[in-house]
């Protein structure tokens, strides 16, 4: 079932953004910043101890964490949960504690391909 | 919006504006938006059955496999745009493509690939993060904003969070 839920959640956020290309012409960039903000601030909405984005993804596996709003969430959780354990300057140092693995994977990946690659003409 | 727009044009360039939107192609929104919706669903699909492969032969619990999964992904990603496909992809799916993390990966590595002739530190370095830079930036911004929102009302509450 999560399967289906992953499925139809990650096609409804991608349509979001289709939306905000055809419908509100933003660019790219526009709408994936868009996205990534309103993913951080859905993780700030913390009920009963877990944020309405954790939710979504207990509830649609990657289809909220593949998505590019979950980077948004994730920022947050890292902020947050250093918050908790280190007091206010958690705030900073916590906000990529989550993210670093994406960040990082895809800028290396990125390094190595522009080195290995030629641009095509 | 278009008044304001239109306002410090002379009737000419009105005029042309006018031609110019009458021969745009009519994009089919509901098409754009069903392809759109595919192939994000496919693409999270295919990180859903990664998750589940993990957390059944990588030993990996529901809470750990996220992390390797959008590794793998991205990995997928810069393979395909290094190959050119990950762009054929694009075209036919839209925001499908864009969304997901994998769109991220793309455009960092597109980004890079394209200005390598620019020199690699500056070409590659200084453009790698053209597109994926403002999401970063205001990414941080809003989780940081989130932060210090949380901070104030767990002091207002004295303490309890």
């Amino acid at each position: 079932m999560i399967f289906f839920w992953a499925f139809v959640v990650g096609g409804a956020i991608c349509l979001c953004g289709q939306l905000c290309y055809d419908v509100l012409r933003l660019s790219p960039a526009h709408t994936m910043t868009l996205l990534v903000v309103t993913g951080a601030l859905v993780d700030g909405i913390i009920i009963d101890g877990t944020s309405m984005y954790d939710r979504l993804i207990a509830f649609a596996g990657a289809g909220a964490s593949v998505p590019i709003t979950s980077f948004g969430s994730a920022l947050v959780h890292g902020a947050l949960s250093e918050l908790n354990t280190h007091g206010a300057i958690g705030v900073l140092t916590g906000i990529f504690e989550v993210t670093s693995a994406g960040i990082s994977a895809a800028l290396i990946f990125s390094l190595c391909a522009a080195l290995l690659v030629k641009p095509k003409a | 919006m278009s008044n304001k727009k239109t306002k410090n044009l002379t009737p000419i360039q009105q005029q042309y504006t006018a031609l110019a939107a009458s021969r745009e192609p009519k994009r089919s929104v509901v098409k754009n938006c069903l392809r759109a919706f595919v192939s994000g669903g496919l693409i999270c699909l295919l990180g859903e059955a990664i998750r589940q492969a993990l957390i059944a032969w990588g030993g990996f619990t529901a809470k750990t496999a996220g992390d390797p999964t959008v590794a793998i992904l991205i990995a997928l990603a810069v393979v395909l745009t290094a190959a050119g496909v990950y762009d054929k992809i694009g075209q036919w799916a839209g925001a499908g493509s864009a969304v997901p993390v994998t769109g991220f990966a793309n455009s960092l590595a597109s980004a890079a690939i394209e200005h390598r002739s620019e020199g690699i530190v500056l070409g590659v370095g200084g453009q790698m993060f053209r597109i994926a830079g403002p999401v970063i930036v205001f990414g941080t911004a809003a989780a940081f904003a989130v932060g210090i929102i949380h901070l104030i009302v767990r002091a207002l509450l004295g303490g309890a969070p």
